[in-house]
Formats: C-alpha cells, sequence, structure tokens
C-alpha cells in the first residue's frame, strides 16, 4: 500500500531558488552549532552568496517561463510565473542588503550569531512561497514561516528590553491575524469545495453549491483580506507596526520593511486578482477605503513623530497605502485577459522601495551608535558636519522617499498614481497626492536635522558615528539603485511589466 | 421521545461549525481581555484549533479529503508557534518576572 | 550655439559640485566668487543662445535638446529635454543676468558669515534649479526645478535658523508651496489622460488643434493655476512670501522677487494655448485673483514698518499684477512686467540690502531717515528704484505697467480701476518709504531714547508733530551722528554691493525700451515671444482701449503725481510749505483729509487688512497645521502601546469588513 501512494511531481530545478535559501539556512545552523567559532563575516558572506545564487537562479527561471510560459509546480501548490521570480529577485535582494547591515551591526553590539542570518533565509523562504503560492493554506504556510522567523528576529537582541517588547506584540497580533485569515480559508473552503486559486475560480462557474453572494464565502474573503491587511500594516490594521519597527534591532526592521511587505503584498495580489476576481466589485472599495485611511493615518502620524525609527515606520505604512493604490486599480480589471497597470506598479513600487527602505535603515542603524537607542531626530543632529558623505546618502534616500523627481521614489509613485488615474480612480489618486504633499514634511525634518541644526554642547562627548565597509557598501548600493532607477527607469519598468504579463496571460 | 426527533438532534456539519465559531470567539475574546501574555497565546492557539475544527467538519461536509490534511499543516504550523511563542514569553518572564501584556507599554504613540 | 543649451544649467550644477566639496577649503569670499563665475557664465552662453536664435526665422525659434528619454515605457515617453525658444531664453537672460548682480552683490553682504559657502552652495543649486525649471521641455522637467527651487528657497529662508521666526517662516513657505506643488502634480497626470504626453509641445499643439477638449484644458489650466498661485504668491496662498524677508536680503531679492516667484506667471505663459481653449472663467478667475491680490497687499504695504516687508508686499501686488495681465490674455505685457519688476524690485531690494548692511542690522523704517548724505550712491539707485515702481515715466515699470492696464481695460473696466487704485497705492507707499529711510531727520541717532515718540510715524502722520519734529530734528545726518558718540553712523556699503546697484539702477531706467507703445515697430518684447504666444495673446486692437491708449497713459500719469503727491503732504509736507504758500492751506485741508483718512477711518482699513492678514489667513494655514497636529494628536491616543488594545482595534477592522462583505454586498 505504502509503495503505492506517489508523491505529486516536484520539478527541482523550479524550485531551485528556494532550495538554496533552505539549504543555506540548514547549512548554517548545522554547521553553525557543530562548529561554533567562524570567523565573523564569514555568516554574512555566505548568506549573501546564497541570496545572490537566488537571485541568479530566479533570472535564469524568469527567462525559462518567458519562453516555456509559467507552470505550476509540486501538485500545483505553487505557481512559477514571471510574478513569482520578480517577487523572488526582490526578496532576495533584500537578504543580501539586510547581510552587510548586519555584520557590522552583529559587531557593534557584540552579538553572536548565525541564527539572525538563518532566520533571514528562512524569512526569505517565507515570503517568495507566499508571492507564489496557489492554494491558501500554502499561502498560510508562507506567512508563518516568514511570520516566526520575524518574531525571533526582533527579540535577537539579547539585551534591549525594547526588542523583546516589540517581539511580544507583535507575536501575539500576528498570531491573532493569522488565525483570521486562516479562518477566511476555512469559509472560502466551505463555499467553494477547494482552497486552490484556481479552483475557487472555477467554482464558481461549476459547482451548483456556491453563489457570488454566499455569505460564508464572502465572510472568508473578509477575513483573508484581514490576514493579509495586518501583515501589510494597513489602517485599521497596523497597530504593531511601529512598535515593532521601533523597538526591533534597526538592520532586521529594515528587513521587515522591505521583504515582509514584498511577501505580504505580493500574497494580497495573487489572492484578490488570481483567486477572487469575480468578488472584485466587493472588495475593491474595501481596499479603496483601506488606502486613503492608511494614506491618511500613516502621514499624518509620521509627521509628529521624534523618533527617526518611529517615523519611519509611520513612513512605511503610508507607502503601504501608495501601493494599495495600485492593489485598487488592479481590482478594476481582475481576472480579465487585458494585464492592469496596477499589479506592475504595485510591485515595481514594492522592489524600488525595499532597496530604498533598505539603505534608509543601513543609515539609520549606524546612527543608533552602539546600544541601538540613538535613533531620536537629535542623533542625526550635525551629521552633515561630521559624516558629509553618510548624510549626502541618506538625503538622497529620503528624497526618494518623498518621490522627488530623479529618484526611484519617484519611479515608483508615478507607477501607482498613473495606474489608478488609467482606470479613472481619481480620488484616490488625489489623496495620494496629498499624502505625499504632508509625508515630504517628515523626511524634510530629518534632512534639516542632519544638515542645518547647529550642533548642541555635549554633542561632541557623543560617541561619533562610524561608517564600516560593509554597511557603507549597502548604503552605496541602495543610492545608486535608487539614482540609475531614477535616471533611467526605462528598463525596470519594462522588467516588472514583462514579469506581471507573464502571470496574467497563463494563468487560469 | 421518538426517532424522528432523535433523527432530528443527531449533530450536523452545522452544528460542528457553530461550535468551531463559538470557541474561535471565545480566544478572539480572550486575547482582548487576558493580561497573562501565556493566556493570551493560549487563546491565539484556540483559535487555531477552532479553525481545524472548522476544516475538518467542512470536509465531512464537501466529502473531500484535503480539508482533513489541511488540518494537519495547521497543528505543525501550532506547534512551530508553540517554540517561538514560549521561548519569547520566557525571554520576557525572566526579565520581567511579574509582567503582564498591560505592562509590556513602553512603545506607544 | 543652441545646441549647447543643456549648458546653461550645468554650469551651476558645476558650481554647485565644486563648492559641495571644496567650499569649505575656498572659503570666504573665493567661494562667493566661483558661484558667481558660473553663474555668469551661465548668462554669456544664454547670450550666445540668445543671439542665436535671433539670426534664425520668427518661426524657427524653437529648440529642442534632448539628453536622454528619462521614461521611455509603453504609452509614457518622457525625455531629460531642454527647451530653448524664446519664452524660456528671455527667462534665462534674466535669470542669469540678474542672478550674476545678485551673487556678486552676495559676496560683499555676506561677508564674514560663518555659514558663507554653504549659502552659496544654496545659491548655485537654486540657479540650477530655476534654469531646469524654465527651460524644461515638458511639465515633468520643470516640476523637477519647480520642487528644487521651492526646497532651495526653504533652505535659504531658513539659512538663519537660528531665529525662531526664520524657522518657521521656512515651514510656511514649504508647507504653502507643497499646495501648490500638488496643483502641479494633478495637471500632469490630467493632461498624461487627455492628451498622452506631457510635453509643452504636444500639449499646447493639442490645444491648438483642438484635439484637448475644453473640460479637461480647463482642469488642466485650472489645477496650474493653483500651481501657480503657490509658488507666485497669489491670494489666498501669498503668505507665505512676507515672512520669506526672514532671509538674507540677497536672497529676497533674487528668490522671492526677481526669479522664483514669477515662475507661476511663467508657467501659465508657456501653456497659454490650453488656457485659451479652457472655459472662460478660468480667464476671469485669474484676473480677479491677480487684481485683488495687487490690491490686497499694496493696502498692506501702506501700514508697514519694516524696510523690506514693505518691499516683499509691493512684490505680492506686482505679481498680482501679472496675474491681472495672464488672466486678460496680456501674455507679452506679463512677461514685459516680469523683466522690468525683476530689474527694479532686485535694485530696490539690494538697495535696503544696502541700506540694512550700513544701519548694522536695521531694519525698522522709523529708526531710519536722512540717509541720502552718508549713503549717496544706495540713496540715488533706490531712489531710480522708486521713480520705475511708481511708474514714472519714462523709467521701466511706467511702460510695463500701462501696458497691463491697456489689456485690462480692454478685458474689464473694473479690474482696470482696481489696477489703477493699486497703482496710487504703489506711488504712495513708495514714496513714503524712500521719504522714511533717505529724508526727513535721522531719527537712528537717538536710538538710545524714546523710539515710542516716532512710533507710529510710518501710518498715521500728526501733521502739526511732524512739522515740529522735522524742523526741530534737522536733516544733516553727519553733523547730527557726530553729537552721539555711541551710535554706529550708518555708512556706505563697499564697491562689490554698489556696482549691481548701478547696473540695475541702469537698466530700471531703460528697461522700457523692450516694448515702447508708440509704434508697433516698437513692440520688440511681442515680436520677439510671438511665436510662443500668438495663440493665447488677446487681440484689443479693435477696442475703445487701444484706440485711447494715450489717454489711458496720461491718466496713469496722474495717478502716479497723485500717489506721490498724497505721500509726500503726508510725510514731508515742509517743502510744499515752502515753495506754495498759497496752496499751502488748501493743501492744509487735502492732508488733513488725508492724514484725518489715515488717521481715523483709513488708518483703521489698512491696521483691520494687516490684521486680516495677520490673524485669517495666517490663522488658517496655522489653524491647518493644528488641524493636523490635532488629529495626529487624537489618533496617537489610539497607539497607546497596550497589545490588548491594538487586539480591540483590529477586531473593530475585522467587524466593519465582516459587516460590508456580509451584511451589505452579501444580504442587501
Amino acid at each position: 500500500m505504502i509503495a503505492a501512494l506517489e508523491g505529486p511531481p516536484i520539478g527541482w530545478f523550479d524550485l531551485s531558488p528556494l532550495l538554496v535559501l533552505l539549504g543555506a539556512a540548514l547549512v548554517m545552523l548545522v554547521v553553525g552549532a557543530l562548529l561554533p567559532r567562524w570567523p565573523r563575516g564569514l555568516y554574512a558572506a555566505f548568506t549573501a552568496t546564497a541570496a545572490g545564487a537566488t537571485m541568479v537562479l530566479a533570472m535564469v527561471l524568469w527567462d525559462d517561463v518567458s519562453d516555456q510560459g509559467a507552470r505550476y509546480l509540486v501538485g500545483d501548490a505553487v505557481t512559477l510565473d514571471g510574478f513569482s521570480m520578480f517577487a523572488t529577485i526582490a526578496i532576495a535582494a533584500t537578504v543580501l542588503l539586510a547581510c552587510l547591515v548586519t555584520d557590522d551591526y552583529l559587531r557593534r553590539e557584540q552579538l553572536d550569531g548565525p541564527e539572525v542570518y538563518a532566520l533571514y533565509l528562512t524569512a526569505g523562504i517565507g515570503g517568495i512561497v507566499m508571492a507564489m503560492a496557489n492554494d491558501l493554506v500554502v499561502l498560510f504556510l508562507g506567512l508563518e514561516v516568514l511570520s516566526l522567523s520575524f518574531y525571533v528576529l526582533a527579540a535577537s537582541h539579547r539585551r534591549r528590553s525594547a526588542g523583546q517588547e516589540s517581539a511580544i506584540k507583535y507575536f501575539v497580533l500576528g498570531g491573532f491575524a493569522s488565525a483570521f485569515f486562516l479562518y477566511g480559508a476555512a469559509l472560502v473552503y466551505g463555499g467553494t469545495g477547494s482552497v486552490r486559486y484556481d479552483e475557487i475560480v472555477a467554482a464558481v462557474n461549476t459547482t451548483l453549491l456556491v453563489e457570488r453572494k454566499d455569505a460564508l464565502v464572502l465572510a472568508g474573503v473578509a477575513l483573508l483580506i484581514v490576514g493579509l491587511a495586518f501583515k501589510v500594516s494597513a489602517v485599521p490594521f497596523h497597530f504593531w507596526a511601529p512598535d515593532v519597527y521601533q523597538g526591533a534591532p534597526t538592520p532586521v526592521t529594515a528587513f521587515m520593511a522591505s521583504a515582509g511587505k514584498i511577501g505580504a503584498f505580493a500574497a494580497m495580489l495573487r489572492v484578490l486578482t488570481e483567486a477572487l476576481p469575480q468578488w472584485r466589485d466587493d472588495w475593491r472599495p474595501v481596499v479603496w477605503t483601506i488606502a486613503v485611511a492608511t494614506l491618511a493615518v500613516g502621514s499624518i502620524l509620521a509627521v509628529v513623530q521624534t523618533n527617526v525609527k518611529r517615523m519611519l515606520a509611520y513612513s512605511s505604512i503610508s507607502h503601504a497605502g501608495f501601493i494599495l493604490v495600485g492593489v485598487e486599480a488592479a481590482g478594476h480589471t481582475a481576472g480579465e485577459a487585458d494585464p492592469s497597470g496596477g499589479v506592475a506598479a504595485s510591485m515595481l513600487y514594492l522592489l524600488l522601495y525595499a532597496v530604498l527602505v533598505m539603505g534608509t535603515f543601513a543609515v539609520v542603524s549606524l546612527v543608533g551608535r552602539t546600544g541601538d537607542d540613538q535613533t531620536d531626530l537629535d542623533g542625526f543632529r550635525g551629521l552633515g558636519r561630521t559624516r558629509p558623505a553618510l548624510a549626502l546618502g541618506m538625503t538622497v534616500l529620503l528624497l526618494a522617499q518623498a518621490g522627488v523627481p530623479l529618484t526611484s521614489g519617484f519611479v515608483a509613485k508615478f507607477g501607482v498614481i498613473s495606474a489608478a488615474v488609467d482606470q479613472r480612480s481619481y480620488a484616490i489618486a488625489i489623496v495620494a497626492m496629498l499624502a505625499s504633499v504632508i509625508a515630504a514634511f517628515l523626511y524634510l525634518r530629518i534632512m534639516v536635522s542632519m544638515w542645518i541644526v547647529d550642533a548642541e554642547a555635549g554633542d561632541d562627548a557623543r560617541e561619533a558615528v562610524r561608517t564600516p565597509l560593509s554597511t557603507s557598501l549597502a548604503v552605496v548600493l541602495s543610492v545608486g539603485f535608487t539614482l540609475v532607477v531614477g535616471f533611467a527607469p526605462g528598463w525596470i519598468v519594462s522588467a516588472a511589466e514583462h514579469a506581471t504579463t507573464i502571470a496574467t496571460a497563463v494563468a487560469p | 421521545m421518538n426517532a424522528a426527533l432523535l433523527a432530528e438532534l443527531r449533530p450536523t456539519a452545522t452544528w460542528y461549525l457553530v461550535l468551531a465559531a463559538l470557541l474561535f470567539c471565545v480566544g478572539m475574546v480572550g486575547v482582548m481581555v487576558r493580561r497573562n501574555p501565556l493566556v493570551m497565546f493560549m487563546c491565539v492557539e484556540l483559535m487555531l484549533n477552532a479553525v481545524n475544527l472548522s476544516f475538518v467538519s467542512l470536509a465531512r461536509e464537501l466529502g473531500d479529503i484535503r480539508g482533513q490534511t489541511i488540518v494537519f499543516f495547521v497543528m505543525v504550523v501550532a506547534a512551530a508557534e508553540v517554540v517561538v511563542g514560549l521561548g519569547i514569553i520566557v525571554a520576557i518572564l525572566r526579565r520581567r518576572p511579574q509582567a503582564t501584556a498591560d505592562d509590556l507599554a513602553e512603545l506607544k504613540g | 550655439m543652441v545646441d549647447v543649451v543643456w549648458l546653461i544649467p550645468a554650469l551651476p550644477l558645476a558650481g554647485f559640485l565644486l563648492i559641495l566639496l571644496f567650499g569649505r577649503k575656498l572659503g570666504d569670499p573665493k567661494a562667493g566668487y566661483l558661484a558667481t563665475a558660473m553663474i555668469g557664465a551661465a548668462f554669456v552662453v544664454t547670450v550666445g543662445v540668445f543671439a542665436d536664435l535671433m539670426s534664425m526665422d520668427a518661426e524657427e525659434r524653437r529648440h529642442v535638446s534632448t539628453l536622454f528619454r528619462w521614461v521611455p515605457v509603453g504609452d509614457l515617453q518622457i525625455d531629460l529635454a531642454f527647451l530653448a525658444d524664446p519664452l524660456s531664453i528671455t527667462m534665462c537672460l534674466f535669470v542669469t543676468g540678474i542672478g550674476t548682480l545678485i551673487h556678486l552683490y552676495a559676496v560683499g553682504y555676506m561677508h564674514g558669515d560663518e555659514r558663507f559657502s554653504k549659502f552659496f552652495l544654496y545659491l548655485n543649486l537654486f540657479a540650477l534649479s530655476m534654469l531646469v525649471l524654465v527651460l524644461g521641455e515638458n511639465l515633468l522637467v520643470t516640476f523637477l526645478g519647480w520642487e528644487g527651487v521651492g526646497t532651495c528657497s526653504y533652505f535659504l529662508i531658513s539659512f538663519w535658523h537660528e531665529r525662531e521666526s526664520a524657522a518657521t517662516a521656512g515651514k510656511k513657505a514649504f508647507v504653502t508651496n507643497r499646495v501648490g506643488d500638488w496643483g502641479v502634480m494633478m495637471a500632469m497626470f490630467l493632461a498624461f489622460q487627455a492628451v498622452g504626453t506631457i510635453s509643452y509641445g504636444g500639449l499646447n499643439a493639442a490645444a491648438e488643434s483642438g484635439a484637448l477638449s475644453q473640460t479637461t484644458a480647463t482642469a488642466i489650466a485650472a489645477m496650474l493655476f493653483v500651481g501657480a498661485c503657490g509658488k507666485s504668491a497669489q491670494l489666498p496662498l501669498y503668505l507665505w512670501l512676507p515672512d520669506a524677508m526672514e532671509g538674507p536680503t540677497p536672497v529676497s531679492a533674487l528668490i522671492h522677487a526677481a526669479t522664483m516667484v514669477t515662475a507661476g506667471v511663467f508657467l501659465m505663459t508657456r501653456v497659454n494655448p490650453v488656457i485659451a481653449v479652457s472655459a472662460e472663467w478660468v480667464t476671469w478667475l485669474i484676473a480677479i485673483v491677480g487684481a485683488a491680490t495687487a490690491l490686497f497687499a499694496a493696502t498692506i504695504a501702506v501700514a508697514q514698518h519694516d524696510i523690506k516687508k514693505v518691499l516683499a508686499y509691493s512684490t505680492v501686488s506686482q505679481l498680482g499684477y501679472m496675474f491681472l495681465a495672464v488672466g486678460s490674455g496680456a501674455y507679452v505685457a506679463a512677461i514685459f512686467h516680469m523683466v522690468t519688476h525683476a530689474f527694479f524690485k532686485a535694485l530696490l531690494f539690494l538697495g535696503s540690502g544696502s541700506v540694512i548692511h550700513g544701519m548694522h542690522h536695521e531694519q525698522d523704517m522709523r529708526r531710519m531717515g536722512a540717509l541720502r548724505k552718508l549713503m549717496p550712491i544706495t540713496a540715488v539707485t533706490f531712489i531710480i528704484g522708486w521713480l520705475a515702481i511708481a511708474g514714472v515715466p519714462p523709467f521701466a515699470g511706467f511702460w510695463s505697467k500701462d501696458e497691463i492696464l491697456l489689456y485690462t481695460y480692454a478685458k474689464s473696466p473694473v479690474l482696470y480701476v482696481v489696477g489703477l487704485v493699486t497703482a496710487l497705492l504703489t506711488a504712495y507707499y513708495m514714496t513714503r518709504q524712500v521719504i522714511l529711510v533717505f529724508f526727513g531727520e535721522a531719527r537712528w541717532k537717538d536710538q538710545a531714547h524714546a523710539h515710542g515718540a516716532h512710533g507710529d510715524l510710518g501710518t498715521h502722520a500728526d501733521p502739526a508733530t511732524d512739522a515740529h519734529e522735522s524742523e526741530a530734528g534737522g536733516t544733516d545726518g553727519g553733523q547730527a551722528a557726530d553729537d552721539h558718540g555711541e551710535v554706529h553712523t550708518p555708512h556706505e556699503s563697499p564697491w562689490v554691493m554698489l556696482f549691481p546697484l548701478v547696473v540695475l539702477a541702469g537698466l530700471s531706467i531703460v528697461g522700457g525700451a523692450l516694448q515702447l507703445p508708440f509704434s508697433s515697430d516698437l513692440h520688440f518684447l511681442e515680436k520677439w515671444l510671438e511665436p510662443v504666444i500668438e495663440f493665447g495673446e488677446a487681440d484689443i486692437h479693435h477696442t475703445w482701449a487701444y484706440e485711447n491708449k494715450y489717454v489711458l497713459l496720461g491718466v496713469a500719469v496722474v495717478i502716479a503725481a497723485i500717489g506721490i503727491a498724497a505721500s509726500v503732504m503726508v510725510y514731508a509736507k515742509k517743502k510744499v510749505k515752502a515753495v506754495e504758500p498759497t496752496i499751502l492751506e488748501q493743501a492744509w485741508y487735502y492732508d488733513k483729509g488725508v492724514s484725518a483718512f489715515m488717521g481715523g477711518p483709513g488708518r483703521k482699513g489698512f491696521d483691520a487688512i494687516a490684521w486680516f492678514d495677520a490673524k485669517v489667513v495666517d490663522g488658517a494655514v496655522n489653524g491647518v497645521a493644528r488641524l493636523v497636529n490635532g488629529t495626529a494628536g487624537q489618533v496617537r491616543k489610539t497607539q497607546s502601546g497596550n497589545v490588548r488594545q491594538y487586539a480591540a482595534g483590529l477586531g473593530v477592522g475585522i467587524v466593519l469588513l465582516l459587516v460590508w462583505f456580509v451584511v451589505i454586498r452579501g444580504i442587501l
């Protein structure tokens, strides 16, 4: 009997980006435990190499699917298409940058550990699985892998009580939200008889059991949106984000803000447009409302903060609002053969924002100094004088976050707003522009603190901000990417459109 | 009591679904009202298991085996959550033995 | 030569980078000279491009120089491209020309400031942004410059950020300008949505060919006007500009008088075909807002004591004139006035800077007086600037203002009257300023005691007291200063500051020659700008106003004369008494009337407007800020730090979502 049980065909090479990350994580844990004294830096180098290899493999597979077409893997559990490879590349890039920042951070804080890197890798796997999933339960597994890694990472600095507070808050609320998501999946399963995206779509046409108006399914849709909205920190499910971002070690915050958002938004886009397109008129107004609330709350609360990490946390909420504008735009054409600009614009925004926020938090991590707690605006005072190059890099990154032309941030914002205007969602476009107008003020506050505010007595007695090599490299990469995309965005915009077209054209 | 009435009272899938919904709500309210981090955490687990019950009963209702296999995945996830959650809670309680969830409010605004 | 148009912004960019790298090493004054040289070189290049364009046929004077394709995605093709045409080169000429003079002046003015090189860093960055703004071939490139000048303006206003007021003023400028930026963004998306391009060539061609519907054109024009109002300080977004005077004076002259604030007028002129095909109410809106701003700001200027505040409100008022011109379809007149205004207002600001410099940073006109003997060159050049702005022929301001009034009359006699009243007030308050600063008795020498005695000299002049003081005080500042050893004697400024004054004074005298009304052969500016504005320019050739333009010219002269005379009566009437004893009685009546008006209802009126400005309009902006802060304060309370409350918050969200999906979408 046992011998007769056949597993589904796996497609090992098609899964190679995931397998490389998984293998690296296991090696890191096992070898790290057996041989506790690796030379410092080797952990980071090893993880970064694995992330780099993942990026290369994802590009190869992207090329492959653009010839061969998108396909399902592992018993139709995950989809291999341009969309998932785009998300994979973006997540691997954040893992790579996070390694560069974390190495210096761990040295400065005298923390040990292969665990952090292993958790980056597992979180990356979780995010990629979320983006690739073709099944609500697989999505749930990815979500949990990502989240569990984040909970531990938030508490990874043993001597910071803020980190532990943030971890427990994140854990309780995260578990709470996951339960809702899972309940949503169960209700959709009850209503449609399946948790697979393509079968959910098909069920509406074939099964007599299901009506589009079936209350069970509608409740399920609502709860699925709750779970995803929590993960992307959309209002009113955003409460965890400021506390967690502020409390977590800064490199971890950077990683959460980038990789976490990519995974969650990729999952949200896929679920909404591939599993629930028939309900688009039901969920689009919800996304609209959430987007507006997120833009408003994020921008307004960011302006009144004094801690830069918290400020950037609210700014990250506001950015989530922008991406939701793209999701809303995608909602107008969800399920139609004609690809919508909204999906491409959102994915592009995610990639550009991820790199941007990595660089920004890398600078914050340096300014935090030993102990990682000088992240108030005062900590940035006089940075333009003492570390002009670092301050200049930070200025570019902040300008980009504000969406100033000739930076990647502008390309990103322009993309989602044009997508909204294309779908005649003028009201949300107007709100998004107003939010960017308000939010600009907060980035300006940081710049003023760095460049204009004069030193106060005692400033020179503070520990100097050091600029170690690998973190500097991360900042340089991030700034360079920001400017290159700002000056010549064509290639990357085309890439995002290409990637999402592969998904839409072949998906059921 | 006649047989017809007994048949009427035989538990159907709906009963289980309602029970699951109630358990879920108990868990949800528990997270909101309990102060002990450990109990809050147990309430989250209760919510997950309520969903498991839903999956099983729906699978039976639909005559579909996949709903039952999903439960195993969820149980694995719940076990992993226990490991991580207890780790974090123990780390905090070791530092502040009497801490309740309400005491952990340094990060705010 | 026209191919190297990219060099015009590239030179200030080079200056910016050089100062960024070596600024602190170069120090004071070398960094300043470097910045001046860069912008001067940009001016030379501009002149070359100008000469090249002149040598072409009129219809060929349009050269697009594309650096690279910036956004080449799908339908959206945007180049980073510069456009050299008569309009942009006119702007470049005076931006770089006046910019060079002001840079040079700043070398003297900022001498000794500890952040000397940083000042020139911002100044070059500003010049770069401004040139990108005017040279941009599409809305996006213009927007890039638009954001750049806004940011530089913010940095420069709060340059002396130790002063609380400077920091607040900078913030106010930033916030108000962002409202305008939002308008430009909206216009950009609308244009892209409607025409599929945001290049001026494409947009204007669509308007001219009728491809742009009236509704869309109206929306685009209205949104751009919102942007223009923010940048060019029109009602109700004007209030940042008077506060912007907290910045160093060269900044006030360059950014907040001559160049940046005219960007709105420039933008309106740039898209004149779009305005021409939009609904008529847009032009009326522009004209009315312009006229209202002109009058409103002029009345406030009458009641100011700060030498720079007078000029600031005057700038707002003159910008109102330019918008009045735009609304009346008088684009040539708008640009003409923009150019002459740049000459004389830069002159006046630099002159006031020279006075402030000489007075050791005293800005209150009540503590000045009789400075003409001590600062002769400043005084002479300032007086030329005064004559130009007051509308005295043959100085530059007279011709450009007259041209605007001519078109305004054709548009609406009511607006014309508003324009005339503004002209009257302008002559009045500028005369007042000149008298208070350069004539009368030397009030700066008795700073030590009793400022209060002169406290209200600025607005109400009791004739008796005034006459008494004038007689008693004497006017010989030099002698007076000797009596009070500890008082700083005002001194003339160094040559590096005076040279720009002299050049600008020369331009303020002859600037009118660009466009003289006597014959169409003398309409040089109109011919030059014709390819750009001919679609939008109003045709007034067969109106009553055009046929009687000399009558209007005469009226303008009379109005200017009345304004000056009234002011002289009030603030320096001693002269009148001496010359014409028989008219004296009448003059006294007149004077009494004016004084009574100024001291009574008039004074109250002006005070009321000033109060309205300070409390209501200002309050509105502060109110918005408070609203944001207040809302934030309330919303912040939800972020209590308590995890159980967060869970409850989530619960509320979940219930709302369930209600929507299950009840509203499912059952209803």
